[in-house]
């Protein structure tokens, strides 16, 4: 008896105290986190009921020496029936609850994200024309507008045009690397940069095969999907560099498909947006937004084969090179 | 009861084997007996075969730099690997080996419904087999895309590996529908007269629901791999993006298939725990109708949770909630069988032979497993998890320390019978506590590696993991070594071990009736029962036909 309280009680101040998951550096990830805390004590706490009923049985009631009788003829017992077809019932209903209200938090229920329409994403033009007009303004009215009846799977999935995040940024899978489009800048990299404290939205597009875009410290993931957009939006909340995983098979380098994030202070933030702007030479400032726009006609089909086998190649960095080349496609 | 035509019990018979018995096994042959260790044998060779492929992936991940194998072979390794244990191990053991055996015997028929297409059946595994293994000798390698095999890597991989691999699963996939057809009719049709559906054995119920989840699921699976090879070799695009088509498509159809497909592996080893409990528990099942219309319940919800599996693919917020909480709910039916087997030892005398360990091995691998499914199946936990380790770890919590424990557990109760022969005790239990230790040792330190960040299918990863896939591989190792006690026992006492009586376990069910092995047609005549499959302690408590449990005898059970 004693023993049974003093496991549950370390059941529960191993599960409240369990250093099983990462720093968790974005706004919801502590809200996942107590949601697994929840879901690990009700598992400890069943893991250690069965496996206690186990091992007492296996050594209370073992077949003794001699004894060739039966046991008693128990054939069920309804109201314990009940109770173990119930109880596990109601935590699981509570457990779905809890989870629907976290999804809803990290907005994932987004009711912007329903009721669009799937389109096939050919907006790649209205893009590309968008970055020669020169005023920002109309640039962004006119790529939301082409943006705006595209329903994007993901969390924090919007309405392309109805993204109120402070940063929007697109991302795009290839084998193998993440590359990264800072729209209202142009800047393109190979290491995302994010300012601390802002909520940053992803769109997420694969140019080839599905890749799936992971950051453990914000236990966020989206798969990328060829053709489709999808996104992510997050608010980072403790500065610090974090992996970029890749976690859906996509050929033999898929284990070295990562990348970086890194949550900045605004400042550095800011310090870091203004020497990639400056790096930028201003005339390849177009074709590079325009390889921003869209990459997924860019099939291997239709690459030239440097093109195509660049990304095998033992360095994973993809540099502005690279791109440039990609970019003379569309 | 005046004339007994039961075959009459000699203890130490044992049916005259003529010389050249064991070339049956490689001949079309329709027995069902004959049928069901073709492919118990057949499908523990693939088990053999994928756990070499395990072991070669783990080798690979002892350490974080690619040093074992090439990139391209690891991931042939894999996929290959998973692609062994599911469709040539599991899937054909459980249904296959196990309903083809028990399936004519516990319910009293002479054999199947359909005997031929039964063999047909057996004989398109080893084709089937042959032609995946075939794989890895052709230039491009063999699939390399992962079981799943998602367009579009599936595509752009090596053309033949992965034509290969398609044939390889229809033809297997085709396999396994002819099997579920003749277990359903079989189960329908052929029950003794006498036997109800609410008093024969558990594992036809289990069977029951299992075929119907193959019927149902596994043609959405050809229909999926035929569209796919279309868009492989005749460059259409119904799955590929590149010609406007829909990757997340595939996706729908393979799970639709695919997951029921868990439970294709996992209710086949339910029926025979709820076989094996009552017989070394010696106690009667507890709560027989609950856990048969679980069966039924599993059944039907899982059917209706595959995207599950695609929580973080292009799947809208609704219907990741919807999915969310149909997966939730399986945890009820799967939650009142195990604390029904629970409630089935408690109180028993339970006999700690090699079968009972793995049993309740069984039991509380498989709960590990069920706890973390739970888990993945909450939106936002799986959006964290999913396609990492954590994951990788609970389904070998359900695959292999439920399905596999399940299969051991099944093999050792039913191999007197099978045999005719005893299995030494001794090194079953040596490969029990080898098994257990080398599988929690492999696997159970996968659930932080998942949580902490390390994705699945990886040939190389952040050397920060290092230690502990260190100790993932050195569990396989043992677990790799565990299965050669288990093999040299079973061969030493297939040739040459103590002779079975009919009923070594004192069970209840029809089998034991008969002697080990059973005779080529089974019954002379219907059987008629006289007790229900698992009235254990009934018969002292009535005080008449006071006989001590050992000498329990085929007329306890049947009355003609």
């Amino acid at each position: 008896m004693l023993g049974g309280i003093a496991l549950t009680l370390f059941c529960l101040w191993f599960s409240q105290n369990n250093h099983l998951l990462p720093v968790p550096a974005s706004a919801n990830a502590g809200a996942i986190d107590s949601l697994f805390n929840v879901m690990l004590t009700i598992a400890l706490g069943l893991f250690v009921l069965v496996q206690g009923v186990l091992i007492y049985a296996g050594i209370r009631f073992r077949k003794r020496p001699g004894d060739d009788t039966d046991g008693p003829p128990i054939r069920g017992n309804i109201p314990l029936e009940v109770l173990w077809t119930s109880i596990p019932a109601v935590l699981v209903l509570g457990i779905s609850l809890y989870s629907f209200e976290i999804y809803s938090e990290m907005g994932g229920l987004d009711p912007m994200a329903s009721g669009g329409t799937l389109v096939a994403h050919n907006h790649g033009g209205a893009a590309i024309a968008a970055t020669i007009d020169e005023d920002p303004a109309t640039r962004d009215l006119q790529k939301r507008g082409a943006k705006d009846n595209t329903l994007a799977y993901g969390v924090g999935a919007s309405r392309g045009g109805m993204s109120n995040a402070d940063l929007d940024v697109d991302v795009m899978g290839l084998q193998y690397a993440w590359l990264f489009t800072y729209p209202d800048t142009g800047v393109l990299s190979g290491e995302l940069h994010v300012p601390l404290d802002k909520t940053v939205q992803l769109n997420i597009k694969a140019q080839d095969v599905l890749h799936a875009f992971w950051i453990p410290q914000f236990r966020l993931k989206q798969d990328a999907i060829p053709g489709q957009q999808t996104s992510l939006r997050f608010k980072p909340v403790v500065t610090g560099r974090y992996p970029i995983v890749c976690a859906e098979l996509c050929g033999a380098y898929h284990g070295a498909m990562r990348a970086e994030v890194v949550v900045d202070s605004p400042e550095d933030y800011d310090t870091w947006m203004a020497s990639m702007v400056a790096a930028v030479d201003p005339a390849d400032k177009l074709t590079l937004a325009a390889a921003a726009g869209d990459f997924t006609e860019a099939n291997p089909q239709t690459m030239s084969d440097r093109n195509f086998l660049k990304p095998y190649s033992e360095e994973m960095g993809v540099n502005a090179k690279t791109l440039q080349g990609m970019s003379h496609l569309h | 009861m005046a004339q007994t035509q039961v075959r009459p019990l000699v203890e130490d018979e044992l049916p005259q084997e003529p010389k050249g018995e064991w070339k049956k096994y490689f001949t079309f042959n329709t027995d069902h007996k004959v049928i069901g260790i073709q492919y118990l044998v057949t499908s523990f060779i693939f088990f053999l075969i994928g756990g070499a492929l395990a072991t070669g992936v783990r080798l690979e991940l002892a350490t974080p730099e690619v040093d074992f194998v090439s990139r391209e072979l690891y991931n042939q390794l894999f996929t290959i690997h998973a692609t062994v244990m599911i469709f040539l191990w599991i899937v054909p053991a459980g249904t296959g080996a196990f309903g083809n055996y028990l399936l004519p015997l516990l319910l009293g028929c002479n054999d199947m419904a359909f005997p031929r297409l039964n063999a047909i059946a057996f004989w398109m595994i080893p084709p089937g087999g042959v032609l995946l293994m075939s794989s890895f000798f052709i230039n491009e390698g063999a699939a390399a895309s992962g079981w799943t095999s998602y367009p579009p890597l599936s595509l752009m991989n090596g053309k033949s590996g992965e034509l290969i691999w398609i044939l390889s699963v229809l033809v297997l996939g085709t396999s396994s529908i002819l099997g579920a057809i003749n277990f359903l009719t079989t189960i329908i049709k052929m029950r003794t007269p006498g036997m109800k559906f609410n008093n024969m054995p558990l594992f036809c119920w289990a069977m029951f629901a299992a075929s119907i989840l193959i019927l149902v699921s596994t043609p959405v699976l050809a229909g999926a791999l035929i569209l796919l090879s279309f868009d492989l070799l005749a460059g259409t695009s119904v799955f590929n993006p590149s010609g406007g088509g829909d990757p997340v498509v595939y996706q729908h159809m393979f799970w639709f298939y695919s997951h029921p497909a868990v439970y294709i592996m996992i209710l086949p080893v339910f029926g025979t725990i709820s076989e094996i409990l009552p017989v070394h528990s010696r106690k009667p099942i507890f709560g027989y109708l609950a856990i048969a219309y679980s069966s039924l319940a599993i059944s039907f919800l899982g059917l209706i949770v595959w995207a599950h599996h695609m929580f973080t693919s292009g799947t809208p917020a609704w219907l990741r909630m919807f999915f969310m909480i149909a997966t939730m709910v399986i945890a009820v039916p799967t939650g009142i069988k195990v604390f029904s087997w629970l409630a089935t030892i408690w109180g028993g005398k339970l006999r700690l032979n090699s079968a009972m360990l793995f049993a309740m091995g069984f039991v509380s691998m498989f709960v590990i497993g069920g706890l973390s499914g739970v888990m993945v199946a909450s939106v936002p936990f799986d959006i964290h998890v999913h396609d990492t380790y954590f994951v990788v770890a609970h389904l070998h919590y359900v695959l292999f320390g439920g399905s596999v424990f399940g299969l051991y557990a099944s093999i050792y109760h039913w191999f007197p019978k099978m045999t005719g022969r005893m299995i030494n005790e001794t090194w079953g239990r040596i490969h029990f506590v080898l098994t257990l230790v080398g599988f929690n040792l492999c696997f159970l330190p996968m659930h932080y590696l998942g949580l902490m960040g390390m994705p699945r299918r990886v040939a190389e990863y952040d050397p920060q993991f290092a230690t502990i896939n260190t100790i993932c591989s050195i569990g396989s190792y043992i677990l790799a070594v565990s299965t050669i006690p288990f093999l040299v026992n079973a061969v030493v006492c297939w040739r040459s071990g103590e002779k079975a009586p009919a009923n070594p376990w004192d069970g209840l069910t029809l089998e034991w009736t008969l002697s080990s092995p059973p005779p080529e047609h089974n019954f002379p005549t219907p059987p008629v029962l006289k007790t229900g499959p698992y009235d254990y302690g009934v018969r002292e408590r009535r005080g008449s036909k006071k006989r001590p449990i050992s000498k329990l005898r085929a007329s306890d059970i049947l009355s003609n």
